[in-house]
């Protein structure tokens, strides 16, 4: 496997997705190249940085025109 | 994100028609609920409609919510049908089953390896530099700003996807079940998301320490 093929085959590796195989020759390589070790590791830190991505709230008028829908929707 | 009590305790709060429980999903779900409308509406305030659209709807549905999903993927399926409705009355749909032009090619710059005159034909000419790490909390806050943007300029189904993936958690099967998307489709815009946001982290964390 080549670093070319490799890099396009990271999320599938990720996901548990490459059939037997594949996934030998994606480790085999990745055993022998710092290059692609580092861009894997830089593909999870990415992944792990974006589950810090805090949310952007609600706004306001929006959160209470939904609570109020709620409770009438109750309330009825 | 505050940790919401199971799903079986959420269904039966909200059958009981419990504002307080409401209220919390509301908080835990509802601004990826409104970036995952966005990709679907021409504006913030339809995408708000469809989001209370969709609160409507798991009100009516949530007494015949049978379990066989989890009710996050529930609901946001719900939310998926009320936004394709919309973007048809609207006359504006976006293909979601198969892949754009956007989702193919190279997601590294073919320039970053060696070409059939190099000694190593595909292989890195130079290692991707180094980064610095994240986790500093002097970066913490550049860097949130950084993935916010980052997000922000991907191709809508890319960004869907990445952010029900990797910022929401989902799961690769309930990112497949929302959408109704192939396995392998959810994958190829999954990773080339994944690509150009560490394509601008690189920008920013590549340091001087070491690496080219």
């Amino acid at each position: 496997m080549n670093c070319d093929e490799l890099v396009e085959l990271v999320t599938a590796f990720l996901d548990d997705a490459l059939d037997g195989r594949t996934r030998e020759r994606f480790l085999e390589h990745l055993a022998l190249c710092e290059g692609c070790e580092r861009y894997l590791d830089q593909m999870r830190i990415t992944i792990a940085q974006l589950g810090r991505v805090r949310p952007v709230p609600l706004p306001a008028e929006s959160r209470d025109r939904m609570l109020a829908a709620f409770e009438g929707w109750y309330g009825r | 994100m505050t940790t919401l009590p199971p799903d079986v305790e959420l269904v039966e709060a909200l059958r009981r028609g419990d504002a307080g429980v409401f209220a919390a999903v509301l908080d835990a779900w509802s601004s990826s609920m409104i970036r995952l409308a966005r990709s679907f509406t021409t504006d913030h305030a339809s995408a708000e409609d469809v989001v209370q659209e969709t609160w409507l709807a798991v009100l009516n549905g949530v007494h015949g919510f049978e379990g066989r999903s989890s009710l996050r993927t529930w609901v946001y399926r719900i939310l998926v049908n009320t936004a394709r409705r919309q973007a048809a009355r609207a006359s504006r749909t976006v293909p979601w089953t198969s892949l754009l032009p956007e989702d193919h090619g190279p997601t590294v710059d073919p320039s970053c390896f060696q070409d059939s005159d190099g000694g190593y034909p595909g292989h890195w000419r130079e290692l991707p530099p180094a980064w610095v790490s994240p986790e500093s909390s002097a970066l913490s806050a550049e860097v949130h700003a950084l993935l916010a943007r980052a997000l922000d300029g991907l191709p809508p189904r890319q960004r869907v996807v990445i952010s029900l993936r990797d910022v929401d958690g989902h799961t690769a099967d309930e990112v497949c079940a929302i959408l109704r998307i192939s396995a392998a489709n959810q994958r190829v815009l999954l990773h080339r998301a994944r690509a150009a946001v560490r394509q601008q982290l690189a920008g920013y964390l590549a340091g001087s320490e070491d690496g080219a």
